[in-house]
Order: structure tokens, then sequence, then C-alpha cells
């Protein structure tokens, strides 16, 4: 079963981030470059993918004559999403798992950010197989 | 270039849309439609839904990294209902394309002009692994 | 000499596979790295065959690549470790001769049938691992039909593999007795890899393979393998007389359309006749199993020519007996459908009740939906409408989704109809 693993935050948190030593980004990328790593051995990685700052993001409402409605608004206590994980495994409670490794990924001084990750299952494209 | 097209439009214990048949069928349709459009361009990389509110999980790192799972959120908060991620010429194409979606017809053949978030997605290529 | 590449030269290929993997790993005692080296020769066969034409001896071709491949290996691996030259003799004499094909055993498809779905491997690696090394495909083809990278794919049938190897499985023929223990296991993940193709059919996911064709294809090669065993040939005629459904399945907007409902000049007369040709020859040994009722009932449906000609009595019967057999949750429901079909539908809701209970059922979308289509049989559209709208927000299939909040949405449509045309009705004067 394919589910996703959605990472939040506000403008305020990534500008923390953004204020990390070089060191301690790079030790959280080392970890969340081995969690990749594991999945794939295991055969349970899909895809992983950080989006871009919400500076360049729309949101956008329809169409009037024939043109999108767009709308850049991003207000700085907004939840967004920084970045997803998609991972095909045997049960809910292994997509948890993974997300829990994320989640203990460190911060500064080594402590595990603790983020919340919000984990979603896809909806199947074709029937349910459970006969 | 890829974009991320999002429909944050679920909210916990909202469900299953309750219009006329016809209303229903227009607008599934409609998103057939518009997903093969985008594959017979060769725009569409995917397509995905997401299963309702009701099954979401929040999770945290807890003692010795063992899963805390939680099912409550903010009675506000919005939900991802589905999103595309699309391969396209230029950030006006990727609206254009959000805009369509957005535009699907709800009940009474209305545009239902719900909001999609565009993103670009970053083209660094996925961790290294060895 | 060469033949020319033409579309029916991929299926020939595909076929060759698992003998050449036979041959090499049984040649070299080592099916892990075989494995992968007639993946290899694959792979090149794909390239250039195309190009340059068909060899004529293709099998021999395969067997030299791939055999290469392994001896370019071992002679790697010994320059790691610097063995000696006395060594390196050694690997000379391990070539193989040029009268390879004196080594190829006729049953060495069937043994890597059994390898392949060992019951200690999971349904999704076992899957995997038949698909490459007795069907043939490429890493790519199988990672684009189940939407996972090629490396994840690739990850998943290595460690197939080296569970294969950890396990201890010899490569010969199981004995009778752990074949009649194993069998199970195969024919399960056979039915495994056609039920993703044909329930995963919906979607035009144009890249991917017909999973239900080449599942079909195992089965069809199985039963040459095992001609005598009645499931096995239950299992074919199954997949036969429900793929024979295929066309009439979806609609234009890929939506979902019920059996009741399908246009049934779209069905498969040929797929269906070969079904029941099986079918009646398996059945004719005696034994009955599990894919046998199965396929029994597909086939009292395929032969009704008008759904008003469905033989309900005669499902109802297969049902009971297949509720004696193995019974599940999921055979109660559909036999309560058809109790509904003989006896009415408080026959059937009487018999779905049996099931409230049932926790392995808590939750599961289809109590809902088979509940609300009962309901609606008895008339009872307020209750239909609310499970079909139930079983809408369980079930995890979009397709299956949109077909339940249409039923709900049809069925409101005709309430809202009676409302309006309600006589002496103040709201519309």
């Amino acid at each position: 079963m394919k589910y996703i693993l959605l990472m939040s935050g506000t403008k305020t948190g990534v500008d923390t981030y953004h204020s990390w030593s070089q060191k301690d980004i790079d030790t959280h990328m080392a970890v969340l470059t081995s969690v990749a790593k594991e999945l794939t051995e295991s055969g349970e990685f899909v895809a992983t993918q950080g989006l871009s700052e919400p500076a360049e993001a729309k949101v956008v409402r329809g169409e009037k004559n024939g043109m999108p409605v767009t709308d850049g608004i991003f207000p700085e206590s907004k939840e967004f999403l920084l970045g997803y994980w998609i991972v095909d495994v045997a049960t809910p409670e292994r997509a948890y798992a993974v997300a829990a490794k994320i989640s203990a990924a460190p911060g500064p001084g080594g402590v595990p950010t603790n983020m919340a990750i919000e984990v979603r299952r896809f909806a199947a494209h074709g029937q349910s197989k459970s006969e | 270039m890829k974009y991320i097209l999002m429909m944050n439009t679920m909210r916990a214990g909202h469900g299953v849309p309750r219009w006329p048949q016809k209303d229903l069928q227009a607008h599934i349709a409609f998103m057939m439609n518009l997903n093969q459009g985008l594959r017979e361009s060769g725009e569409l990389v995917s397509a995905e839904g997401l299963s309702f509110p009701e099954q979401a999980k929040l999770v945290r790192a807890g003692k010795d990294g063992v899963p805390i799972t939680d099912g409550v959120f903010p009675e506000s908060k919005e939900f991802l209902a589905g999103f595309w991620i699309i391969d396209v010429d230029s950030p006006e194409r990727a609206y254009a394309i959000a805009a369509k979606a957005s535009a699907a017809p709800g009940p009474g053949g209305a545009p239902l002009n719900m909001p999609i978030e565009v993103r670009p997605v970053m083209n660094a290529p996925p961790p290294e692994m060895l | 000499m060469t033949k020319p590449w033409d579309p029916t030269s991929e299926h020939l290929l595909r076929e060759l596979a698992p003998q050449v993997l036979g041959t090499v790993a049984r040649r070299f005692r080592d099916f892990v790295s075989a494995e992968d080296a007639v993946q290899e020769a694959m792979i090149a066969a794909f390239t250039q065959w195309p190009q340059e034409g068909i060899p004529d001896n293709p099998r021999g071709w395969l067997i030299q690549v791939a055999s290469r491949r392994m001896t370019d290996q071992v002679r790697s691996q010994i320059a790691r470790r610097e063995r000696e030259t006395a060594v390196a003799r050694e690997v000379e004499t391990m070539a193989p001769p040029v009268d390879i094909e004196s080594d190829m055993d006729p049953d060495d498809t069937l043994i890597l049938l059994f390898m392949c779905c060992h019951p200690a491997l999971s349904s999704s690696s076992a899957i995997a691992l038949t698909l490459r090394a007795v069907g043939g495909l490429t890493t790519t083809e199988i990672g684009n039909t189940f939407l996972v990278p090629e490396a994840t794919m690739a990850q998943r049938i290595s460690r197939a593999k080296q569970n294969i190897k950890a396990s201890g499985v010899p490569f010969r023929l199981p004995s009778p007795q752990e074949r009649a223990e194993r069998l199970p296991s195969v024919l399960y993940v056979l039915y495994l890899i056609f039920n993703e193709g044909y329930a995963s059919s919906v979607g035009a996911h144009l890249q991917r393979l017909d999973l239900a064709r080449e599942a079909i294809r195992l089965t069809r090669c199985a039963k040459m393998l095992l001609p005598n065993d009645a499931e096995v040939a239950g299992l074919l005629a199954l997949m036969l007389l429900t793929n024979a459904r295929r066309a009439a399945r979806t609609g234009p907007d890929e939506e979902l359309i019920s059996l009741t409902k399908q246009d049934r000049t779209l069905w498969d007369q040929v797929e269906i006749s070969e079904g029941i040709e099986l079918l009646t020859a398996a059945l004719s040994k005696g034994s009955v199993g599990l894919y046998q009722l199965q396929a029994a009932i597909a086939a009292v449906h395929d032969e009704a020519t008008r759904v008003e000609d469905t033989d309900w009595p005669q499902i109802l019967a297969l049902y009971e007996l297949l509720k004696r057999v193995s019974p599940s949750p999921m055979v109660t429901l559909n036999h309560a459908i058809a109790a509904a079909m003989v006896h009415g539908p408080l026959k059937g809701l009487e018999l779905l009740r049996t099931l409230d209970t049932d926790a392995r059922l808590s939750g599961h979308y289809r109590l809902d939906a088979v509940r609300a289509h009962l309901l609606e049989m008895a008339g009872d559209y307020e209750g239909a409408i609310k499970h079909y709208r139930t079983a809408a927000g369980r079930t995890t299939s979009i397709p299956e989704q949109n077909y339940l909040t249409t039923q709900a949405a049809r069925l409101d449509d005709k309430g809202q109809d009676k409302k309006t045309h309600a006589p002496f009705n103040q709201n519309t004067g």
C-alpha cells in the first residue's frame, strides 16, 4: 500500500531552519539520506521531494475570461507543505515507523526535531483486491 | 519544469459529495478527461487521490524512536485531498492546468473554483543511494 | 543467419527466459547470480535483436551471454581475492561446453515456479521475482507496472533471492509431498498477479504491462507442466472466465459497470468457451477445490446471454458449497447476494446480520455496499442511500468510490422526483 508522509511548517519554522549551523544541517540531511537508502534497500522507496519556498507558490481559484485567477498570498503563520516522502509498505504500522524515523532526525545540538508528520494512504486507481 | 498542484479542500467529517447523479457524473467525467488530456500531452507525471482525513495520522518520534501516532487534528485544518505532479514548459501552463482543475463542475454544473496550490518542485535528484 | 524481429518475438524471448535460467543456474549451481546474469542477457537481447535480427539459436545465444557474465563475475571475484593461476584454470573448465543444450531439463520452468512462489517470501516479493525469473520481464517493466522506481523493484527482487538462498531451497523439483504443500502458494501468487492486472485495469495506465494476460500465460505454462492437477486447471479457467468480461467492466469515463448491468455482447466468447471446457475437464477429476468452485460460479454468470437468464439457484448452491469448503466473510457477502436473488432481499439481509459482529469486516466498505444493494432491492431507498454513502467513505478505491456515490445519487434523485411529483406539495405549488 502506498502512503504519503507530509512534512509541513510555517515561515517562522523555515527561517529557524535556515539559521542552523551548516554542521547541524549536514547532520540532519545525512540522517534523511540514510533513511532514503534504507528504504531503497528494503524495496519500499517510491519518492521523496522537497518543495520550493512558498514565495514561489500560487493559489489558483478557477478561471475568468479563460485566464487563471491566481493569488500569491501566504500569511506568515499559515502552515505549508515543505516536502513529502512516498513509500510502498506492507502495513500502516510500517508507514508510521518510517515517519517516526524521519521525525527523529536531529536538529541543533543533536536534539530530534520531533516534527509532526501527517501520514495519508493513497487511494487506489483500481478496484480493491480484497477477495 | 515540474510543479505540484495540491487540492487542499478536505475537512474532517465532510465525506463524499451528495450532489444529483448527473452532476456527480459530470464531475467525474471532467476529472477523467483532464487527466487523460495531460497523459496524452505527456505533461502528467502523476495524479493521486488520498484517503479521507478520518484515516489520517499525525506521527512523531517517541522514546527510542517508537512512533507516537495521533488521529486528532485541529477543527479548522484543511486536508490534502489529492495532487497532480506535472511537467510543463512554463509556470503559465502550470497555472492554466490548475485553473482548469479548479473550475471542475459541481452541483448544478457550476464551476467549483476549488483553491489549488501550485508549487514548483525542486529539480535536485533524489539522495544518492549507494 | 538471423530472423527479423517482429511483434511475436518479444513473446518468444519471454518464453525462453526460464529455460535459460534453469540451464545456467544448474550449470553454475547458483540461482541468485544466474538470475541476474540471465536478466542482463535478456536486456542485451531486447536491445540487439530488434536491430540485428534474431539469432538462429536464440536459446543458445542467451545461455552463452549469461554464462559469459557468470564466468566474468567469478573471474573478477577471484582477481579481487588475488588467488593463484591454478584457480584461474579451474574457471576455464567451468566455461560451458559447446553442447550446453543437453543440460536443459524441461522441468526447469516448474522448478523456478516453485522456487519463486516459495511460502517464505512475502506476496509482493514473490510476485516481482516470478514476473522476472519465470515471466522474463525486465525490472523496468515490473517497476512501471507497480509504479515504483526501478531501483526499488530491483532491490525487492534481490532481497527475494537472498531469502531463497538463505532458506536453502535446492534447485530441483519438489518431492510429491513438498509439491502438494507448496502448490497452493504457487497458485496464490499467480492468482494475485491476475487480480493485480484485472482489478487495476481500470484507469488508463498506458505504460503498464497487461498483467492479467501475463498471469494467464504463466498459468497456462503451469498447466502444461502439471497437466493432471485439477486446481491448476481450475485457476486457469477462473482467469479466463473473469478476463472474458474485461471489455464490459468499464464505461466511457472509466466508470465501473456492475456485472448485472454489463453489455454482454462485449464479453469474449472464445475465452468463455475455453474456460468452460477446462472447468468441465477439471471437475470430472472428482475433487473440488477452491479455484474450481470460483470458476464454476464465474461460468454460470458467463453462460447467461442476458442477465435475466442467470441461473441464480445454481450460483446459490455453489456459494453454499464454497462456504463449507472455504468459509470467509467475503464468501458470506456473496452468498447473501445470491440468496437475495433466489429468495428475496430480506433473506439476503438476514444473512448479512451474521456479519455485523464479525471483527474481520468491521469498518470494511463491502458490508455497507452489499447491504445498500439489498436495501435498494427491498425498496428501502433511504437506508440504501445511507449505506452507499458510508461504503463510499470507507473504500480506498477511487473507481469504487465513484460507483458508490453515483448509486447513492441515483436513488436520491429518484426520491427527489417522488417528492416534487407528490400531490398537494406546498413547496412546488
